[in-house]
């Protein structure tokens, strides 16, 4: 197996120049993953970057990034293959004139020729270095789970009519989960586990510095402090590392280089989503409502 | 010896080169097999691949390098958020011998070397180096300095010298330590420093003025005195293991996983997590009352998949396929006894409640005691909990005649009320002791109900072993529920979640 990283710190290095800033923990699976062929299962809050990871890991290994979104209702078809029906129909038609035996026309009805992959099998097919990304494998009924697992512990897939196809490569598979449901202990048991949370202050401090470089070092700083503050308090949607970002580049458009009670009554707005969340995040932090803000 | 089979195991899974190391110290792989073997028994399901996965993980790993030594170990035994704190405690006892620096070598011959370690460590710190003749001012002088410039180093000795100085720990008391992170704490004046070293950087003026900025800070130095509790509790733990074992030690500060926790015994911390672990919960519970039976009627012609199915005969579409139906909305009742002998367990079930109705629209909800009051309309006006709860606690009019419960009552006020609200689509959850002070059962409402309803579910607190006795009435009741629920944590209401759709 062609090993991709050479350590963790190798990983954390790496993955910094594009951009994406790991902890340990995270550089740690995913030189794990590397190392023992495992698919990384990767859970926690919206927006703290599970799918970036997928991303990043994509850019440094040089490899493509295949991407099965998942949603209810997702089955085989839509994720493993499907016969091209169409222009199986269109052969049979064609060759009605032809007089050939049943036999000859199947088995060229059910070639490779005929055969539409989808990510899964897309993924295992690829002769060019790939990362597969699975995203957000909890919405998937727990049925159609089962899917995945062939893929995931041996990285192969049967097709009844064509036989098993199994990987060229074992490439670094990551699954994302919002943790809606509780994910089968089968699948959990093929996967490495990874829970990203919010990152800490000096975290949160660099990776503004790094996404937004127009903020100064002490905005930054008092950015990730406020944040993290206002994660402590009891919200609905807690502000995610996208939003923080969001918020980073709102008051460098502001030309805001302090935050004061005004500039955040002003912009808490691109960190909160709902409005009960903002009424209560003033109130917790002593910020007045601005009074531009209410006219309608 | 079991080892033995799990090393045959390691040969034949592992890459070949990967083994040797654990092979090679088969000291290591007894601790490791200890340290599996205690998470086992503090519950969390560790199979034996993940076993193997976790053998083979930390061979990519050096011993030294503590947080990749960790990271794969929780990578491969770990699969549920919830069970990471419980593996974080095995985890500091287990390998807190292992101070940062201690390389592969010496740590492979734990058993023997741990004492030999650890009272080299206990006379380092009595001695205390510069800082055994310190005088307790100087220490706290020192502390505060430390805690001001964030020195982890000066605070990891601090924290080593105060333990040794005030924590007063006896050999071989078998405590987890709670008692010597208070005495420590409390000489220390832990709960002051916060105010010192606001005071400290208001006069070095590094705090801007106003509540907010004064906020900010006032986080940032508890979340320092944070970092200062914790390395003293690693400290004192670290000196618990040494004392009396690791074993004894896992045992005594073993505690329940989350999914475990009693709903009638929980702390406040508990309670919050386990509001977060119902609403997917509640999630589930909804997409399973909403299933039509197989034989219900089907959808209309899915063209696509009769198409595809034609193949098979060449063509012809032989076999129709038709689009599943769409699910149905579920019309979901619950009802909730809140009366003292449930009290702790009627925080659960408004909880329960206001997640059900903070997802769907058609959930309507009352309580009682023993009278009976829709509470529907507090949870849909209530953006929280806390708001919801206090009203349902100040304004639901539950009490009848003396503020009893009295089950036969209340059902029977409600099936005078409600059941020509009862469709074939609602289906009624009922949430109590069923203990009725020998009052009468009246369990004829119930029989309505189950006639009415789709299905009917009773959800009890209390152990099973409790049904019955005294005034417990549940089996009266019993015969016109679909099944009646033991649910006393996180577990069991899952196991109810999933059999609702075998029902």
């Amino acid at each position: 197996m062609a090993e991709r990283f050479d350590s963790v710190p190798d990983v954390l290095q790496r993955l910094r120049s594009v951009d994406y800033l790991a902890d340990t923990s995270i550089a740690g699976v995913v030189y794990l993953a590397d190392r023992l062929g495992k698919p990384v299962l990767v859970e926690g809050p919206a927006g703290v970057g599970k799918t970036e990871l997928a991303k990043a890991v994509a850019a440094v290994t040089n490899a493509r990034l295949i991407r099965l979104q998942c949603y209810e209702g997702l089955d085989e078809s839509k994720a493993i293959y499907e016969w091209n029906y169409k222009k199986q129909l269109l052969r049979i038609q064609a060759d009605r004139e032809h007089e050939r035996d049943w036999e000859t026309v199947e088995a060229d009805i059910f070639s490779e020729q005929f055969l539409l992959t989808r990510p899964l099998l897309e993924a295992i097919r690829a002769d060019d270095p790939v990362v597969l990304l699975i995203d957000e494998v909890d919405r998937v009924e727990i049925e159609t789970e089962a899917l995945l697992l062939e893929v995931l512990s041996d990285f192969q897939v049967s097709i009844p009519e064509l036989g098993t196809i199994e990987g060229k490569q074992r490439p670094l598979v990551f699954l994302t989960s919002n943790n809606t449901r509780e994910l089968s202990e089968a699948l959990k048991r093929r996967c490495l586990f990874l829970h990203i949370d919010y990152p800490d202050v000096d975290r949160e401090k660099e990776i503004v510095r790094v996404r937004v470089p127009e903020v100064d070092e002490a905005l930054a700083d008092q950015i990730a402090k406020v944040v993290g503050s206002i994660r402590n308090i009891d919200l609905k949607k807690a502000p995610s590392i996208s939003e923080t970002i969001d918020w980073a580049r709102t008051l460098v458009y502001l030309g805001r280089n302090e935050i004061t009670p005004e500039v955040m009554g002003e912009t808490l707005h691109v960190l909160l989503k709902y409005q009960t969340d903002i009424t209560k995040a003033r109130k917790e932090l002593g910020v007045d409502s601005p009074a531009t803000g209410v006219r309608r | 010896m079991q080892w033995n089979k799990l090393d045959d195991a390691l040969r034949r899974y592992g890459p070949g080169d990967a083994v040797s190391v654990v092979s090679s110290e088969p000291a290591m792989l007894d601790v490791l097999q200890g340290f599996v073997h205690e998470l086992r028994l503090a519950g969390l399901p560790v199979s034996m691949t993940e076993n193997l996965d976790a053998m083979r993980a930390v061979e990519y790993v050096p011993l030294q390098d503590r947080d990749a030594f960790k990271t794969a170990l929780s990578a491969t035994l770990v699969k549920h958020h919830g069970h990471h704190k419980v593996f974080d405690t095995v985890f500091e006892v287990y390998f807190s011998i292992f101070s940062p620096g201690v390389d592969g070598g010496e740590a492979g011959e734990l058993g023997a070397d741990a004492q030999a370690d650890f009272d080299q460590l206990r006379a380092e710190m009595d001695a205390g180096g510069a800082m055994g003749q310190l005088s307790n001012e100087e220490l706290a002088r020192m502390l505060l300095d430390a805690m001001m410039r964030m020195d982890l180093e000066q605070l990891r000795a601090l924290a080593g010298a105060a333990v040794a100085r005030f924590a007063g720990m006896e050999p071989g008391r078998p405590v987890g330590g709670a008692y010597y992170l208070y005495r420590t704490l409390r000489q220390l004046d832990a709960e002051g420093l916060v105010s010192k070293m606001m005071e400290q950087a208001q006069q070095d003026q590094q705090i801007g003025e106003g509540a907010f900025d004064e906020r900010l800070a006032r986080e940032e130095y508890e979340g320092r005195l944070k970092v200062l509790k914790e390395m003293i509790e690693a400290e004192i733990r670290r000196r618990l293991v040494a004392d009396r074992g690791v074993e004894a030690m896992a045992r005594t500060l073993r505690k329940p996983l989350p999914e475990d926790v009693d709903f009638m015994h929980a702390s406040r911390e508990e309670m919050q997590q386990l509001q977060k672990a119902i609403y997917p919960l509640t999630r589930a519970l909804a997409a399973r009352l909403a299933q039509r039976r197989r034989h219900r009627h089907r959808g209309t012609l899915d063209f696509r998949r009769t198409v595809r199915q034609s193949l098979s005969y060449g063509g012809v579409p032989a076999e129709p396929r038709f689009k599943r139906p769409r699910p149905s909305k579920p019309e979901i009742m619950v009802v909730a006894d809140i009366s003292g002998s449930v009290a702790s367990f009627a925080r659960f079930t408004l909880q329960f409640v206001y997640a059900m109705q903070s997802e769907f629209s058609k959930v309507r909800s009352w309580v009682f005691i023993d009278g009976v009051d829709e509470v529907t309309r507090f949870f849909d006006e209530s953006d929280e909990l806390a708001t919801a709860i206090n009203r349902v606690n100040t304004e639901a009019d539950v009490v009848w005649v003396d503020g009893h419960s009295d089950y036969g009552h209340a059902f029977e006020v409600w099936h005078e009320r409600h059941i020509r609200e009862v469709t074939r689509k609602s289906s009624i959850i009922l949430l109590g002791d069923a203990r009725n002070n020998y009052h009468a059962s009246q369990a004829w409402t119930l029989a309505e109900m189950r006639k009415r309803a789709r299905r009917l579910f009773w959800l009890d607190p209390e152990p099973r072993g409790y049904w019955d006795t005294g005034d417990s009435i549940i089996s009266e009741y019993a015969p016109y529920c679909d099944g009646v629920y033991e649910v006393r944590n996180l577990r069991q209401l899952h196991k109810f979640v999933e059999d609702v759709v075998s029902v």
